[in-house]
């Protein structure tokens, strides 16, 4: 299979790869970019493991080809953290316990950032709605909406 | 496989027709890459329609909008002026997988991909919307409703795409609205549901109603019994149980892992009631 040179920005830097025309995102982001925060659950769009942002948009990135990513930003949750200092939400999750394996929050943390970038103060109805399609298997959702919620009071007082 | 992103229909509809092998139109991509993953399909050529121009637009005409194929579930439910005027067929695309599945779905897609419980589908067919159709021969227009033909199976030819589903206007006091049933509060294909569109007289009875029912059959089905049923009532307590009754008659549904023949047929004819009396607020009438 021909392989295709994609330019592309991710989490704000300019990015060139090759790949194949039926590789998804998701494998380019962890296999060519080194960037295995994105997880792959079910691969079919289902669990929500592997979020990303395309141009500011929450997506499955194994439901997008890399081919698509040209002349697109991407953002991932490799961009979440700013230096050392972990975001706020990162840091709800970890004061609140709201992980144990762990596959599930980077995509459930992209998810959440980009529903507060949206709107700073959701409502918990809103905010289980809008999280509906990030599986998580073992920490159960109680303790991610309650880190979730922590995290938008920190923001809008910040 | 390979990968083409044309920049104009012609040129979709160019590299459609001269591909001898298996072809997919990729908008969303939220069915066709779940195929490629599964093997269920293994294209030869994929023809990325995202970058044809206006293909991502919602465009005001003639009173109602055009919305080009490309256009995310997401990007529909932010329209606030599609919203009031259509907020049925909103509601029915808006129901489509998760937030990241809103992000890249769209309602064309929907469409293509033929499945009878397609909830994008009844909405449109409820609403008289027409799919603009880019072929060899240039555009055409079709009703939605006679676009799907079986399921997966639809009217778009393979050297053909849909470029764009236009809303018609509507007439003072109309209302739209779609209801599905799933077993859980979100993110599952429907198991029955149904569209109702109405516009009501001035005395508040029912003018004109289309009902259209997903999910019960090998496509969604029009049911003008259930619309007749409407027509110069309110949805009161006997005219509500005659369209129910109308609405069970008219499904031919299977059973499966899903739901049983019986259980969608009993389903799909309280829907109707139920979106007709959404349908029925939302175009201004009281009982």
């Amino acid at each position: 299979m021909k392989t295709v040179p994609v330019s592309t920005t991710i989490n704000g830097d300019a990015a060139e790869f090759i790949c194949a025309p039926d590789e998804t995102l998701l494998d380019v982001l962890r296999n060519r970019m080194g960037l295995t925060g994105a997880k792959e659950g079910c691969g079919t769009g289902d669990c929500g493991a592997c979020s990303v942002t395309l141009d500011g948009r929450l997506v499955c990135s194994c439901l997008v080809l890399g081919v698509e990513a040209e002349g697109a930003e991407i953002a991932t949750i490799e961009g979440l953290a700013t230096g050392d200092g972990l975001h706020p939400l990162q840091q709800a999750f970890i004061d609140h316990a709201a992980l144990q394996c762990g596959i599930c929050t980077p995509g459930i943390l992209v998810a959440a950032k980009a529903l507060l970038d949206k709107n700073p103060d959701p409502s918990e109805t809103e905010l289980r709605y809008w999280l509906a399609g990030n599986l998580c298997r073992c920490t159960g959702y109680d303790k991610i909406i309650r880190a979730v919620q922590a995290a938008a009071r920190q923001m809008r007082s910040a | 496989m390979r990968y083409a992103r044309p920049e104009t229909a012609t040129e979709a509809v160019g590299l459609l027709a001269n591909e001898a092998g298996v072809t997919r139109v990729l908008a969303g991509g939220t069915d066709v890459l779940v195929q490629l993953r599964a093997g269920s399909v293994t294209p030869d050529l994929i023809v990325d329609i995202k970058r044809i121009a206006g293909l991502r637009a919602i465009t005001p005409e003639a009173g109602g909008f055009r919305i080009g194929a490309a256009v995310s579930g997401a990007e529909l439910g932010e329209h606030a002026a599609l919203c009031a005027l259509w907020p049925g067929v909103v509601e029915g695309c808006n129901l489509i997988g998760s937030t990241q599945v809103q992000g890249r779905a769209t309602m064309a897609g929907n469409l293509c991909n033929g499945s009878p419980a397609a909830d994008a589908v009844p909405g449109l067919v409820a609403a008289e919307a027409t799919a603009r159709i880019e072929g060899p021969t240039g555009p055409r227009e079709c009703a939605v409703a006679d676009i799907p033909t079986g399921p997966g199976k639809t009217a778009v030819q393979r050297d053909e795409i849909v470029t764009s589903i236009f809303l018609p206007a509507r007439p003072a006091r109309s209302g739209d609205a779609y209801l599905r049933f799933i077993p859980r509060t979100e993110m599952d294909i429907a198991v029955a549901s149904a569209a109702v569109n109405l516009t009501l007289a001035t005395d508040g009875t029912i003018a004109a109603a289309r009902v259209v029912l997903g999910a019960v059959a090998p496509t969604v089905v029009l049911v003008t019994e259930a619309a007749t049923a409407l027509i110069g009532n309110r949805p009161d307590a006997a005219t509500l149980a005659t369209l129910q009754a109308a609405c069970s008659a008219a499904c031919n549904p299977i059973d499966d892992k899903r739901g049983t023949a019986e259980f969608r047929t009993q389903v799909a004819g309280v829907l109707a009631k139920r979106a007709t009396l959404i349908a029925y607020a939302r175009a201004g009438g009281s009982l």
